[in-house]
């Protein structure tokens, strides 16, 4: 449904007149160009798992990070534009520093999901700002459980059980949504996270990726953690192993 | 040994904050003093934060004041933003960056006690110089000089809501006979799941300590009431 905003699509402090922002529609296409990323939520916990397309043969496995712990407690999936997203990072960890010096407890991830949301947001009401041009989800564990949000470009912010951004994101969606989430346990999550991105990454346009995946939940005494390099090399045997099934039907 | 009506209000007071199984009690004393004279005999030392969480004041009354009042509005503030009532956790670190960051100019000791559904009753003790303790019961003011020992040997774990209640009237009632600062009633508020519980226990029905004398009728109550004169010669 893209449509030519024809002299409305200028600034981000004008308006369509059937009331769309269109930069703000541009720069979610921004965060659809990036490799996917997904998060879900299980009983325990909650996973985040990014395919990390490689751009160069020269690029050091492990770099290029997208996946950052905001606090102890929380950690954040970036999609989109690199430099944007570091940005939003940084604005999250500050927020939860903050709010610790004075509160004197860990931020609630509602209440960070929020002030990202907010700060995200305020870049699209100036015109001499432009929007973020990446998504962000966050997921974190706090006293009232694991919970997962997802912050868009416009500064909308959602709580959800699964949700994917980036490329694969339809398709990826439509897998999440055929597991059975409250039953699962993280460990059992981080299979069929690998296994999802495994299955929607584009063979064709797309060369190689690199799958980067953590978690918090239970087993990582509720600290966000890189997922133990065991558990991931599980996952991706596990993950290819399904992809050549399905390629042998 | 002149009364100075124009010193500064203070509380001598006798504050204490205690936790039993299912929540917390606090009580105090009644006693405004400017220097020597009592300003106000029946004074509320035990002010609202929140619906859920109470501070007992001492030291100098405004100062006390004015940090509850920002305390009260941050926290309602903090309340709506959160969606849900503040914790007492927070109350207290809140009036603990009051107090510390203002150290200089401030003279009062505060106990912060009350309920949360996360984790029940809790009491934290904020001294003067803005430090914050978690304690399972906390003391302070002038009168609580004379409460260290008592606690040391009758307070203890798990005790039922009236156990607390009595341990607190009978520590403020100990306190009153011994601190010139302290004195008038004791009040209580006791904070819990089912929600606060002001109580109120006026001089007369304190039990008397060791060497207090029985409360005496006036002379003029004896003498003939038909004459106006009370003075015969």
């Amino acid at each position: 449904m893209s449509s030519i905003g024809t002299g409305y699509d200028l600034s981000v402090t004008t308006f369509s007149p059937d009331g769309r922002v269109f930069q703000i529609e541009y720069a979610a296409k921004a965060v659809d160009n990036s490799g996917t990323v997904i998060g879900i939520k299980c009983k325990d916990g909650i996973v985040l798992g990014v395919e990390k397309l490689i751009t160069s043969k020269m690029m050091l496995p492990g770099s290029n990070r997208r996946i950052h712990s905001v606090h102890r407690h929380s950690g954040m999936a970036v999609a989109g534009l690199a430099a944007d997203g570091r940005q939003i990072v940084a604005r999250a960890k500050s927020e939860a520093t903050s709010y610790e010096s004075t509160y004197g407890e860990a931020i609630p991830v509602k209440e960070l999901a929020q002030r990202v949301a907010s700060y995200v947001h305020l870049c699209t009401l100036y015109w001499w700002l432009r929007p973020f041009g990446c998504g962000v989800i966050l997921g974190g564990y706090d006293r009232d459980g694991p919970q997962l949000y997802m912050v868009e470009p416009s500064g909308i912010s959602y709580r959800y059980f699964g949700a994917a951004i980036g490329k694969g994101k339809q398709a990826a969606k439509t897998e999440v949504e055929k597991l059975k989430l409250s039953e699962m346990t993280c460990r059992e999550g981080i299979i069929e996270v690998a296994k999802i991105i495994y299955k929607v990454h584009d063979e064709a346009k797309d060369k190689a990726f690199e799958l980067e995946m953590s978690w918090v939940c239970e087993e990582s005494k509720r600290q966000h953690e890189k997922v133990p390099e065991v558990l991931l090399e599980e996952a991706k045997v596990a993950a290819r192993l399904a992809l050549e099934e399905m390629d042998a039907d | 040994m002149d009364l100075n009506l124009n010193d500064e209000h203070s509380m001598g007071t006798t504050i204490i904050g205690v936790t039993y199984d299912g929540g917390v009690v606090l009580g105090a004393d009644s006693r405004t003093s400017t220097g020597m004279y009592v300003a106000n005999r029946a004074s509320d030392k035990i002010t609202q934060l929140t619906d859920n969480v109470y501070v007992c004041r001492s030291g100098s009354a405004a100062d006390s004041q004015i940090v509850s009042d920002y305390v009260r509005y941050f926290l309602h503030q903090h309340t709506i933003q959160l969606g849900q009532p503040a914790t007492v956790k927070v109350a207290a670190n809140l009036v603990r960056l009051m107090a510390y960051n203002n150290k200089n100019m401030l003279q009062t000791g505060l106990i912060v006690g009350g309920w949360d559904k996360y984790e029940g009753g809790k009491i934290y003790g904020i001294p003067l110089g803005g430090t914050i303790v978690e304690q399972p019961f906390a003391i302070g003011g002038s009168g609580s000089s004379y409460l260290y020992g008592f606690f040391d040997q009758a307070w203890k774990e798990g005790m039922t809501k009236d156990e607390a209640e009595q341990l607190v009237v009978k520590a403020v009632s100990l306190a009153i006979a011994r601190d010139g600062a302290s004195g008038g009633v004791v009040r209580t508020v006791i904070v819990n799941a089912d929600g606060v519980t002001r109580n109120f226990h006026p001089g007369d029905s304190l039990q008397l300590w060791h060497e207090e004398l029985e409360p005496q009728n006036s002379l003029l109550d004896i003498l003939n009431t038909a004459s106006p004169e009370p003075m015969n010669f």
